[in-house]
């Protein structure tokens, strides 16, 4: 992975510009000793590190904005940085780039469950905020599997999905407002507790730019009431193509799970021997949840079942108890990480037509096989985000190149069946120069244009996004 | 004068050619700065361009009368989960919705609460700028985070920043059943609390609004078993408002909620304001005039004489006022440093400045 060559005349005023910063923040919110800063050389593409110039941990939005404004007086890159917990780079540092770290930013401000949001700092992690909603009985819906550790700061940033936002929307669709510090370090309040911008929609076009328009240290966030309860199916199938004939009817059927998580067979097997979770030996399964009281729970999976009884299934297990219940769920949670124990793995998560399932599962076993790599499928089949798991070993000398670029090529295949790059881990680094398979120089420069807006220097986040070639100029 | 081109190529050409002002027209039933500046119509560009009712997906042609879409819909029994509105009447003006229209303007019915706005269903988006060059965003998966979210920008753009070809959906299934609650005896103040009661419930409500005959409103949707319970349990948890009567068959009083019905030829100026739902009672008793409330109190509807100031009226509250009918479409003022954000971004996608669109004041 390519990164610009680092601003020597950046590299050679540091100890200038963290002095520059220590005089407008306390004295433990500056970073620059080289063995304090390799904590944050990365994130989760840990394939890809680099030790920072600075990193700055403001406990407030005037901090913030005090940073901002220190770094760009002095024309200093920025990058902001949330739990570090992205799959796609988009919290990776330069060397001549400060990290803006939030995560000592984590306060509720607000709970109004009358007008139903609460409005926290954006360095609370996700799952944290349903936790100061629940006793309540409401809680927040978006809930990316890394939701234990990731920051509402981050989500925003890439507009991050999860297993339940088939029924209950990504980020952008649970966001009412932000507190945002832009680069000049200017602190605007966009959006609020109430529907729909007023004028433009900025609020929409913050959400997902990756921390290229500006820093949010508060948001508002949507927040419902739980459901009386929830329970999940599983359902075996001999192949991949009846899995997803089933998804395709269940949607078309007007059945609304909240949740259709879809695994082939090498993910079934690897996680069977990690977790123990008792899966059947088939070549395909999903794993439907409906959520609702008692009744309603009976309603829609009978309907269900009359679904995948037409599609075949060679077993359709329904949970009797909350334990048979999490033991559904035990392995397509533990999916990754037992990957991850038998395996380095990539893992992509371009978007596709639900209604293309089947032919692009088959083709992508294909690539793998003409790669001499293997490829396990564990994803959300309901809203057709995949996640192929490219497996490789990192110990033998070009096995990553090789994994990426089996990656590339599966990522232009869900371009060319009408889908995307990327549904919910956000373009970083890791896809950026695979942005023109799915867009024009055209579509990009509008894009890039909503960011010279926001941050005319391109001081932040800037090697991110956009192929290096085409954000060069801007770059200066 | 009246241009209206038959496709994406005459489109592209109109604007380049033109040197403004130009106004964006769709059905022309939410009229912004009539009378002004060149007419660009969208109606050449209409026509369905891919619908997928398994993967719950539908492209079209901006300039497609809504009529057409629902129709389409319909038939495949789905449907916009955001529930477009018609405001012809109310705005006093004849034509026919387009789903290009719908979009600039981002026109949400009383499903917004629950399925979200007019913008989270919109996937993908192809406009011209103000050079004439096409540019195209989102797609038609329901999940993207690929590069900038350029669709929500065009959401309520209100033709200001571009003029859209193709705009692209995710569906929702119909429901196969469906039930209205209604507090008949309380008043719009009133209304609020036990409309916010429901919303705070489990029971999913689809809809939850306040007009001046029906009372307060709040819709159930679902499979039928299910509509069944929830009417029960949150018809029980709703008796201490007062008397809750069941109406199995809602369609017209919720689409009568969603156009305004009960302010559409009433004297005056037409005011939109979108704010926190608890705030709703205190503002009323401001305002002291005709309304009608949906989302739970969040959208007030309201009525003044001509000339009358109704946010300073209605002050304080958090959220924004948008004159609807009177001289034009006129938006609340914004921040500075935000005014100075959409004006940037405005001036990127519109250097000439040959967009008319409403201004705030």
């Amino acid at each position: 992975m390519q990164m610009p060559v680092p601003n020597p005349a950046i590299l050679a005023r540091k100890a200038a510009i963290v002095a520059a910063l220590r005089a407008v923040l306390p004295a433990d919110a500056v970073i620059d000793d080289p063995h304090e800063t390799r904590a944050y050389e990365c994130d989760a593409l840990a394939a890809y590190r680099t030790q920072p110039l600075a990193v700055v941990l403001p406990r407030s939005t005037a901090e913030v904005a005090a940073a901002l404004r220190v770094c760009h007086g002095l024309g200093v890159p920025v990058v902001p940085r949330g739990a570090g917990t992205s799959l796609s780079g988009g919290a990776m540092p330069s060397q001549d780039a400060v990290i803006l770290g939030v995560a000592r930013m984590a306060a509720v401000l607000e709970v109004d469950t009358a007008n139903r949001f609460v409005r926290v700092q954006a360095g609370r992690t996700n799952l944290a905020v349903t936790a100061a909603v629940e006793g309540a009985g409401f809680f927040y819906a978006p809930d990316p599997s890394s939701q234990l550790a990731c920051l509402i700061a981050g989500n925003i940033a890439m507009n991050s999905g999860g297993a339940h936002c088939l029924k209950y929307g990504v980020t952008t669709n649970n966001l009412m407002g932000v507190t945002l510090v832009t680069m000049a370090g200017e602190v605007l309040e966009i959006g609020g507790p109430y529907a729909d911008a007023g004028g433009l929609d900025l609020l929409g076009v913050i959400c997902g730019s990756e921390g290229q328009l500006g820093v949010v240290t508060e948001a508002t966030l949507r927040i419902l009431p739980k459901p009386e309860g929830a329970r999940p199916v599983l359902i075996g199938f001999g192949s991949s193509e009846g899995a997803g004939a089933c998804v395709a009817e269940i949607i078309r059927a007007g059945v609304l799970p909240v949740a259709i998580e879809f695994m082939d067979r090498p993910c079934i097997r690897a996680t069977e021997d990690f977790a123990h979770a008792g899966y059947p030996d088939c070549e395909a399964l999903l794993i439907v949840e409906v959520e609702g009281a008692e009744a309603e729970i009976a309603e829609q999976l009978g309907l269900i079942r009359q679904i995948a009884m037409r599609h075949d299934p060679v077993e359709f297990r329904e949970a009797q108890s909350e334990d048979e219940a999490k033991r559904i769920w035990l392995g397509r949670k533990s999916a990754f990480g037992a990957m991850g124990q038998i395996n380095d793995y990539i893992c992509l998560d371009g978007t596709i037509p639900v209604s293309a399932l089947p032919a692009v599962l088959r083709r992508i076993g294909e690539m793998a096989a003409a790669a001499g790599l293997q490829v396990a499928n564990v994803f959300h089949a309901g809203d057709g985000n995949m996640h192929p798991l490219i497996l490789y070993d990192a110990n033998l000398a070009g096995d990553l190149e090789r994994g990426e670029a089996l990656g590339a090529e599966i990522l232009k295949l869900c371009v060319e069946v009408g889908g995307c790059l990327t549904g919910e881990h956000g373009v970083g680094i890791e896809k950026r120069d695979l942005m023109g398979a799915q867009f024009s120089g055209a579509d990009m420069e509008a894009q890039m244009r909503v960011k010279d807006v926001f941050d005319p220097g391109w001081l932040l986040n800037p090697a991110k996004v956009f192929p290096l070639a085409l954000s060069a100029a801007r770059r200066g | 004068m009246v241009m209206r081109p038959r496709d994406e190529r005459e489109l592209a050409e109109a604007i380049r050619d033109s040197a403004g002002p130009l106004r964006v027209v769709g059905g022309g039933t939410r009229p912004v700065c009539a009378g002004a500046g060149v007419v660009l119509e969208t109606g050449g560009l209409a026509g369905v361009r891919l619908y997928e009712p398994a993967a719950l997906t539908l492209v079209v042609g901006a300039g497609t009368p809504l009529a057409e879409v629902e129709a389409v819909l319909e038939g495949a029994r789905q449907r916009l989960g955001f529930e477009p509105v018609r405001w012809g009447a109310l705005l006093n003006a004849a034509g026919e919705s387009t789903i290009g229209g719908v979009v600039a303007a981002n026109v949400s019915g009383p499903r917004r609460l629950q399925a979200g706005a007019c913008r989270d269903a919109l996937i993908g988006v192809r406009f011209f700028d103000g050079h004439g060059e096409v540019i195209k965003n989102g797609g038609r998966v329901m999940k993207n985070v690929t590069g900038y979210d350029l669709v929500k920008l065009m959401a309520g753009s209100w033709g200001r920043l571009g003029v859209m070809s193709e705009v692209a959906f995710k569906l929702q299934p119909a429901a196969a059943a469906e039930a209205t609650l209604l507090l008949e005896g309380l008043g719009a103040g009133e209304a609020v609390a036990a409309l916010s009661a429901a919303l705070g419930s489990p029971y999913e409500v689809s809809g939850a609004g306040w007009m001046p005959d029906a009372g307060a409103m709040l819709r159930l949707e679902g499979l039928a078993e299910s509509v069944a319970y929830r009417v029960a349990r949150l018809s029980a948890q709703l008796a201490r408002f007062g008397a809750v009567r069941v109406e199995r068959d809602g369609a017209a009083l919720w689409r009568a909620l969603g156009e305004v019905e009960p302010l559409q030829g009433l004297a005056g100026a037409v005011w939109r304001f979108s704010v926190k739902p608890s705030e709703a009672p205190a503002i009323l008793a401001r305002l002291g005039c005709p309304v009608v409330l949906d989302w739970g109190g969040g959208l007030i509807w309201a009525v003044l004489p001509e000339g009358v100031d109704a946010r300073a009226k209605a002050a304080p509250y958090s959220g924004h006022a948008t004159l609807m009918r009177g001289p034009g479409v006129v938006f609340e003022p914004e921040m500075p440093g935000v005014a100075a954000l959409s004006a940037g971004v405005r001036a990127k996608f519109d250097p000439r400045g040959i967009f008319i669109g409403s201004e705030g004041a």
